[in-house]
């Protein structure tokens, strides 16, 4: 009948404009992507220098810093989770948590007790739905994560992990982020900050010679000024990582809805058109058979 | 002509210089360093200062820096440096 034809019209008009809006947000993120892979390119040679300078100091002293060793006076754990600000990137944010989750039942196996950061208001809303307290959170700004937020996390965590027991002192910190491998592949990763273990980026010796450092002013002073500087060269990292599979997923998430959108579309299409068919056939009909019954009388 | 140093000055979110040069001047904490070819190994903190950059015969780039570090190790220099904030942030 009419009714149903103009319900599907308006079925099929919401539906475009929403793909409408996936398309829009599915550019938007298409656009801010390249921007985001090279910033995490950009932020690679740092980090790669600050770990060559760590490791040069751990190989050529034998300086011992808490940082670089394990803490035993407390069974209690950091584990920050990086997440997107909002959802419409399909699994992403789902996907780092559940993998923060998983971390978090081994560590709890282990006896151990986690204390949660939270980086994204995806993960924080996450952890206040289940009324489960948040040491540290951030949010905004997830899909373009500045300096100065990873400065920030980083001495949130620094300071935990130099603290005193009273004060909430961890002995390890777990980050989980969603490392960007390619456009189509982002997985979630967990990464053991601290205590430092040192394997990545050593400088390789040019000969047998072991190149004597000298270091000033001094071994314990260089990896008194660089460790900070190391963890917030990774926090960076993983928030520039995490935010280019955001970003990634958001495109994907948005083109999978901008097609689903189509197909809806269509589908109410047929469905209208043969809401229409059915009105005119039934409309002829009447009058065939209106005009019948005239002939008959 | 290229200089006999290999030379990358970087900051946390990007690169600031790559290139080669001659010579290399930091503000070390202990004072400032100059940085010669075959200079031994050396991994140095560094204050607040300027990074002078000796390119060529008269050429020369300046850094100004807000703290950081040199590395230098088989004429292949690293200054990992957080860039003094200048007039146009």
């Amino acid at each position: 009948m009419g009714g149903q034809q103009r319900v599907y019209r308006q079925r099929i008009r919401s539906t475009q404009s929403l793909k409408k809006i996936f398309r829009a947000m599915e550019l938007i993120a298409a656009s801010r992507i390249g921007k985001a892979r090279d910033r995490v390119t950009a932020a690679a040679p740092y980090s790669k220098a600050i770990t060559r300078a760590i490791s040069a100091v751990a190989t050529h002293s034998n300086v011992e810093h808490p940082l670089t060793s394990e803490r035993t006076d407390t069974n209690r754990v950091a584990l920050l989770v990086v997440s997107a600000d909002r959802g419409m990137a399909g699994a992403y944010s789902a996907n780092a948590i559940r993998e923060s989750e998983r971390l978090r039942e081994r560590l709890e196996g282990d006896g151990k007790e986690v204390v949660q950061f939270a980086v994204g208001r995806r993960a924080v809303s996450y952890f206040k739905f289940r009324n489960r307290e948040l040491a540290g959170q951030w949010t905004g700004g997830s899909d373009a994560p500045d300096v100065e937020t990873a400065i920030e996390v980083a001495a949130e965590l620094y300071g935990a992990f130099t603290a005193e027991i009273e004060d909430g002192g961890v002995s390890e910190i777990h980050i989980v982020y969603t490392h960007f491998s390619s456009m189509v592949s982002q997985e979630p990763r967990v990464i053991r900050l601290l205590p430092l273990e040192i394997v990545e980026g050593v400088a390789e010796p040019g000969d047998d010679v072991e190149p004597l450092y000298e270091f000033e002013p001094s071994a314990e002073a260089v990896l008194d000024a660089a460790l900070p500087r190391y963890i917030e060269a990774r926090v960076y990292t993983c928030l520039l990582q995490s935010a280019a599979s955001e970003l990634a997923n958001r495109q994907r998430a948005m083109n999978t809805a901008v097609s689903n959108a189509e197909d809806i579309i269509r589908q109410y299409t047929r469905l209208a058109n043969s809401a229409r068919q059915a009105e005119i056939t039934q409309e002829i009909s009447e009058i065939v058979s209106g005009a019948d019954a005239l002939a008959a009388s | 002509m290229a200089g006999p140093l290999t030379v990358d000055i970087v900051a946390p979110d990007r690169t600031l210089w790559s290139g080669t040069a001659e010579r290399v001047i930091a503000p070390s904490v202990e004072g400032e360093i100059g940085l010669l070819a075959n200079h031994e190994p050396i991994l140095a903190l560094l204050k607040a200062g300027t990074v002078r950059v000796r390119t060529g015969d008269s050429e020369q780039v300046e850094f100004a820096i807000k703290q950081g570090f040199v590395s230098f190790d088989h004429n292949v220099i690293t200054i990992g440096a957080t860039p003094a904030e200048t007039d146009e942030d």
